[in-house]
């Protein structure tokens, strides 16, 4: 049984994967948190979020190419839900274009909208088709449950 | 002290995005992922909510940069929506515009509030 089918089948995460989550999801909030202090303010902590939710993506797309993801449902949590969960963001994503269209900002709330979800689909669509060119394990490529 | 604040709040919202996701997203999963779709909802109302209120920045830190930050994710947004293929466009659309309106009435409330 894969990591990942393992993953799947409970209802309730085990201790081990909410550690595994917390622990990720602690430094991936960080490593976003420090995107934005370095983004400073204004618009651009507007495209800071647009770098981190597409690179974000683009890492989880990636994952199952790592051997030990494919190996371990924690090191899977930790790395997927955790780090790159916790990283990306949808809440300030929401947030930032409530506040755009609220200023009128119509332009530039269309342009960072589409800038996320076409930059993210993009990402995760490249990422997915390398990944899977590359040669598998007896089993194959699995996909990692984010 | 705001990068722990950050860190205690991720420690809540990943844990507390894993059990929602888990409980609502249980296989085998041929629909939307509607735990996803939960979380990020719901996160973005509190964080237009937390907006408005106008936080001191050790709670904005705390409850919106670490918890809603954390509680909501696009990563898996992107990967599941790819996995839906054509559906994928409706889940999309659908998540965006509720999470926006989402934020909206948060951000309404957290207006009245002050």
């Amino acid at each position: 049984m894969s990591a990942v089918e393992r993953r799947d089948a409970p209802t309730r995460p085990t201790a081990a994967l909410s550690i595994a989550v917390a622990a990720g999801g602690a430094i991936g909030a960080l490593a976003r948190w420090g995107v934005d202090v370095a983004a400073g303010g204004g618009d651009a902590l507007v495209w800071a979020t647009v770098a981190i939710n597409v690179g974000g993506s683009a890492l989880l797309a990636a994952l199952p190419a790592l051997a030990l993801v494919r190996r371990s449902a924690w090191w899977a949590t930790a790395l997927g839900p955790g780090v790159l969960g916790g990283f990306t963001t949808m809440s300030a994503c929401a947030e930032q274009a409530r506040a755009l269209i609220a200023e009128d900002r119509l332009a530039v709330a269309g342009g960072y909208l589409g800038a996320t979800v076409l930059g993210g689909a993009l990402a995760v669509a490249i990422v997915h088709a390398m990944v899977r060119r590359r040669p598998t394990e007896p089993g194959g490529l699995r996909e990692v449950r984010p | 002290m705001t990068p722990l604040l950050v860190v205690l709040g991720a420690v809540l919202g990943g844990p507390a995005r894993l059990w929602t996701t888990a409980l609502l997203d249980r296989p085998p999963t041929r629909g939307w992922p509607r735990g996803t779709l939960a979380v990020n909802v719901a996160g973005s109302g509190l964080l237009g909510l937390f907006s408005a209120l106008a936080l001191a920045d050790a709670a904005a830190a705390l409850l919106g940069v670490g918890f809603c930050g954390t509680f909501t994710t696009y990563s898996a947004f992107a990967v599941q929506t790819h996995r839906l293929g054509r559906r994928g466009v409706a889940y999309a659309v659908t998540t965006l515009t509720t999470c926006i309106v989402a934020a909206t009435i948060g951000a309404v409330a957290g207006g009245a509030l002050t």
